[in-house]
């Protein structure tokens, strides 16, 4: 690993920079973590729901008396029947204009269902079982109405529509303009123009969603759900219940994954509650897979004309991008706002001067759309570094020469799209990645494959990235319409003897929150990790914070944890100065402890402090009791890793056949606070857009019916289909953060689908192959080489 | 996720199996529960009764029976993969059954109930085609033995009627016979897209007979007669390619998300010809 640069004030320590093991996994792995379903309270029914099985349909009648008579059934309602229960619809956060089309999204439909799943009825019961049964007994009059799923389809004219009170199925249109672009373009010795078409893609964590709502005997309402919010879950659901903020407390015990499904409110969380007040018993509603499948948001689903200018030697000058993005049949949280997390970046890690962006968001009949780990950036990084690739054809250069005469050199970077991107050395990492794949001896095995007219060809494929996270500067987000701030909290309490609680805003799905938080704070303390607790995802417990999503938890989370961790010192110096009898600045302090300048002896540690500072016996003037401290941080900026990645996948030109065999990425996440945890993000990232590139596609057919509603035919890969990744990093320490970190959640998904299919599309370009469809399917495989076939047999 | 009600009962014997099934409509039997559990927890299977045969000892062996191997019906599959019996003379089987699903799945499904069960898209069924197999079945009557190519039905459905119980596979000891199985997943637990099961018998460097099952090709396991007729009395150098190009003749492939009709038809080329290849050579 290269040690690039180091940031000015980053921590090193015991802790920092080691693979401290996961603290989580001896509960998770031995079965003793709480998941909501794992929960039972007394008194407890349970939620099932009549879904629409039709994508487009008028509900002409609710008959619920037959499922109200059935055995052990507690209510039967319809979504009429629950109106006066809400005092809003389910939110939308990121209205991204002021013309947009925002349709009311009612937790229960009343006049229409909108998509396959779409909740029309609910059935409490005394048991699960009992609830299902009932819910086949609701009897639900529809009259299908035409369909529409196909997203461009959706935006022409005289499509069915999707909202009755609008005149079209264009939510919103959402422009960027920087520089001259046209110009540009007139004047470009080299265009490319392509079209690619980015799958939709179902999240499928490994738990699904779970709720149990439990009422209190004086208008408090508890939540426990699977979801990455709980914070943003309070504030909205208050709302949408019409309640005092303060009766609601929501809790995210463990949580089995997201991938931003479960940075969401959804109807089943909001009608939870609102039964629960109803009845006045806790009623619990968990997630079948197959219900997953359809009312659980889907991610991407969007078209892509990019364009790239250039000069002969290859230098692109401008780009222009225009996406059509399907929303589904509702905005969720922030549907309308995922085109524009990539919007910045069309441009990639490139010097590009004229920039233009444009996106088009269209309500289809399909399950709604809205974060899916990368949000709006694996489609930007997609589309850039796929255009590069066809650049690279057209000038016949190679790739990656093409790259290296485009990347953005100096830092900190303002791009022509308007951000400043923080720090990177995007050739460092190229090299790297080049030299674990050992580039030549790659091509050479290629060529040789070439020449024998081998059955089973050898693509290479690059991606080179980068990519905004750690979400984000409120007065940025703010400035696009985002309702919400992007900043976070944390507390940091030493209790008497000597072990520390730190209380975080954001809330844990498998990131590692609980192990990496505690390095960080028993590095500047000078503790045992294992002497810090990490308590998360319970808004009764912890500071107001802004949850986990964005890869934020660590860039925007971690600096709040530290900056707390920074005013405990700062106490525990004054107590110390206090009881050694020594002015604060002739204090020094290491490894948790204070002494005086030239004489170490004399000295306390922060563990002392804490006690001190809790009997108070014996404290300054006006210092307060108690040592612990809350600090509250805003982002200056984004954070932007970067870095390469390499794919070579052997493709097998009879059957069609597309395998990955190498998978090599080198990323600049900043600094690195535990190598094993973000080697653990990368890997899961990566084997995200593998997927996307090689096996997962939500499928509808015409009629708005879900074609691949089970894990059957929702192909995502297992170890089986993936090499081992080799991974390695490179450095640059993000300047606009005490501990130089950059998120890192997201890097390998975003960057992983470009690589895949650049590789795809390499392996078969000697016979006449210029593109492939995602994810690159057998039987795309196959119909791309004969169509190939034919070109070359008519010319 | 949750089954909609049934009774359950457990058979103490394959007669007492028999006698379960004829006593109500819509009784199902349960083995090793892979085809039947999500049927049921989907609601797509609604059985009155689930019969559990999983406890019958005596329907799980691999026995020598002279020309040919007697396999109980309710072996699972890992016990086909091990048993030397089948890795000496019939090896197409025991490597296939090492190609099902996953080790759990191989250790919980039989191979009676993959067969009963008359998935076009399961591994064995082609195998069995392929082998030209017998299969001993026991109803109220008695027991009654029914050669494979007459087993497979319609969709989903057998030889074994309502109140009947597969209890024995015999599989042809291959001898001089070349085999081979070959199947093409996306993921490697996957049903087959397409599978191809070839067994043949070579005379003076030529194909003297051939017999080919399909897997997923059509709505019931198959075979692909039009491809084994014209290879006897092809020279074994030149026969494989032969064969393949008339494999899909007469086979109506399924069109899904994992591959269209079209696209089936000519995995089943690209996969004959390379299982002939190795038949041939084998």
């Amino acid at each position: 690993m290269t040690a690039v640069e180091t940031g000015p004030s980053r921590s090193s320590g015991r802790w920092i920079g080691t693979s401290v093991p996961r603290r989580e996994d001896y509960k998770l792995l031995t079965g003793q973590g709480t998941f909501v379903e794992n929960m039972t309270v007394p008194g407890m029914v349970y939620l099932a729901l009549v879904r629409s099985p039709y994508a487009h349909a008028r509900i002409v009648n609710v008959d619920t008396a037959r499922a109200a008579g059935a055995e052990g059934v507690v209510a039967v309602f319809s979504g009429a029947d629950l109106e006066g229960d809400f005092a809003a619809g389910l939110p939308c956060a990121w209205p991204v204009t002021e013309d947009i089309r925002l349709p009311t999204h009612r937790p229960l439909a009343t006049d229409k269902a909108r998509y396959a799943g779409d909740g029309v009825a609910v059935v409490i019961a005394e048991s699960r079982a009992a609830a299902k049964d009932a819910a086949e007994l609701v009897q639900v009059e529809y009259e299908p109405l035409a369909a529409v799923v196909d997203v461009e389809a959706a935006a022409a004219d005289g499509a069915p529509r999707v909202h009755d009170e609008f005149d079209s199925n264009v939510s919103y249109v959402w422009k960027l303009e920087a520089g001259e672009v046209d110009q540009a373009f007139a004047g470009a010795a080299v265009t490319v123009k392509e079209r690619y078409y980015h799958p939709r893609l179902i999240p499928s964590a490994m738990e699904p969603r779970g709720v149990l709502a439990q009422p209190g005997p004086t208008g408090e309402l508890t939540l426990y759900s699977s979801t990455q919010i709980p914070h943003i879950l309070r504030v909205t659901l208050s709302m949408v219940l019409g309640m005092p903020e303060a009766k609601l407390r929501v809790v995210a015990p463990d949580v089995g994954g997201g991938f931003g499904s479960k940075v969401e409110v959804y109807a089943e969380e909001a009608l939870a509650l609102a039964l629960a007040k109803r009845l006045g018993r806790p009623v619990k509603w968990t997630e079948e897979r197959s219900e997953g499948f359809l009312a659980t948001i889907h991610g991407r689903d969007v078209v892509q004309e990019m364009e790239l200018a250039a000069t002969a030697d290859g230098v692109v000058t401008a780009v222009r991008a225009k996406v059509t993005a399907a929303m589904g049949a509702y905005l969720q949280l922030i549907t309308p706002g995922i085109p524009l997390l990539g919007a910045w970046i069309y441009g990639g890690c490139y010097d590009v001067k004229a920039y233009s962006f444009e996106a088009t968001g269209v309500f289809t009949n399909a399950t709604p759309t809205d974060a899916y780990r990368g949000a709006g950036r694996p489609e930007a990084t997609y589309a850039i570094e796929r255009a590069m690739d066809a650049l690279a054809r057209k000038l016949d250069l190679d790739p990656v020469e093409l790259r290296r005469r485009n990347f953005i050199k100096e830092f900190p970077a303002t791009i022509a799209s308007g951000l400043t991107i923080d720090s990177g050395d995007y050739d460092a990492s190229l090299d790297k990645a080049l030299e674990l794949l050992d580039y030549g001896a790659a091509r050479k095995e290629q060529q040789e494959r070439r020449e024998r007219g081998d059955v089973k060809q050898l693509g290479i494929g690059f991606s080179t990235y980068n990519e905004m996270c750690g979400l984000a500067p409120s007065r940025i987000l703010g400035a696009i319409r985002y309702v919400a701030g992007g900043w976070d909290a944390a507390t940091v309490r030493c209790l008497p003897t000597g072990t520390v609680q730190v209380l975080a805003g954001t809330s844990p799905h498998g990131q590692g929150h609980a192990t990496t938080f505690a390095q960080i704070v028993a590095d500047e303390l000078g503790l045992d990790v294992n002497d810090v607790e990490v308590l998360h995802g319970d808004t009764a417990v912890t500071p107001l914070g802004m949850d986990t999503y964005g890869s934020r938890s660590l860039a925007v989370g971690g600096i709040a944890i530290h900056n707390a961790t920074q005013k405990v010192v700062d106490k525990a110096r004054t107590i110390a100065g206090h009881q050694l009898e020594a002015s604060v600045d002739d204090l020094e302090y290491a490894d948790g402890r204070f002494s005086v300048k030239g004489s170490p002896d004399r000295g306390m540690t922060v563990k002392e402090a804490a006690f001190a500072a809790w009997t108070a016996h014996d404290l300054p003037d006006d210092l307060e009791p108690g040592l612990e401290a809350t600090a509250v941080y805003d982002p200056p900026n984004f954070s932007w890793p970067g870095g390469a990645h390499v794919a070579v996948v052997e493709v097998d030109t009879q059957s069609g056949d597309a395998r990955l065999v190498r998978y090599i990425a080198v990323d600049d996440v900043g600094a690195v606070v535990n190598p094993a945890i973000v080697d653990g993000q990368v890997h899961g990232g990566i084997a995200q857009g593998v997927a996307a590139a090689l096996y997962e596609e939500a499928v509808y057919d015409e009629e708005g019916n879900l074609l691949t509603g089970s894990l059957l035919n929702y192909l995502v890969p297992t170890a089986a289909e993936l090499p081992a990744f080799e991974l390695a990093r490179t450095e640059t320490a993000s300047p606009t953060n005490a501990l130089g970190v950059k998120g890192v959640g997201e890097t390998g998904t975003i960057a992983s689908g470009a690589a895949v299919a650049n590789a795809v599309v390499d392996a078969l370009s000697a016979l006449g192959v210029t593109d492939i469809q995602i994810p690159a399917t057998p039987e795309r495989v196959w119909r791309a080489l004969e169509e190939a076939r034919l070109k070359e047999a008519r010319s | 996720m949750i089954p909609a009600r049934f009774e359950y009962d457990v058979a103490e014997s394959p007669r007492h199996a028999v006698e379960l099934l004829g006593a109500v409509e819509d009784a199902k039997l349960l083995a090793g529960g892979h085809s039947l559990i999500p049927l049921l927890r989907l609601r797509f299977a609604r059985p009155t009764l689930v019969v559990d045969i999983g406890r019958l000892e005596e329907l799980s062996y691999v026995r020598d029976a002279g020309d040919a191997i007697a396999i109980g019906a309710l072996t699972r599959h890992a016990d086909v993969v091990a048993a030397p019996l089948l890795q000496e003379h019939c090896p197409i089987v025991s490597t296939t059954a090492g190609l099902i699903g996953d080790p759990q799945v191989r250790h919980r499904g039989t191979i009676g109930g993959s067969l009963a069960h008359g998935d076009p898209a399961s591994d064995l069924p082609a195998v069995m085609l392929a082998l030209g197999a017998e299969l001993t079945i026991l109803g109220p009557e008695g027991e009654r033995t029914v050669g494979i190519d007459d087993f497979f039905r319609g969709v989903f459905e057998t030889a074994v009627g309502a109140d009947e119980l597969l209890t024995e596979i015999r599989v042809p000891k291959l001898g001089q016979r070349g085999w081979s199985y070959l199947k093409f997943t996306r993921r490697a637990q996957d049903w087959a897209t397409v599978g191809v099961a070839a067994v043949v018998r070579r005379d003076n460097g030529a194909v003297a007979d051939a017999r080919i099952g399909l897997t997923n090709m059509g709505a019931t396991p198959l075979r692909a007669q039009a491809a084994e007729q014209a290879l006897v009395g092809q020279p074994a150098a030149s026969a494989a390619a032969m064969g393949a190009a008339l494999v899909a003749d007469g086979a109506s492939p399924p069109s899904d998300t994992h591959g269209s009709a079209e696209f089936r038809a000519h995995l089943a080329r690209v996969l004959a010809r390379r299982a002939l290849e190795e038949a041939i050579g084998r």
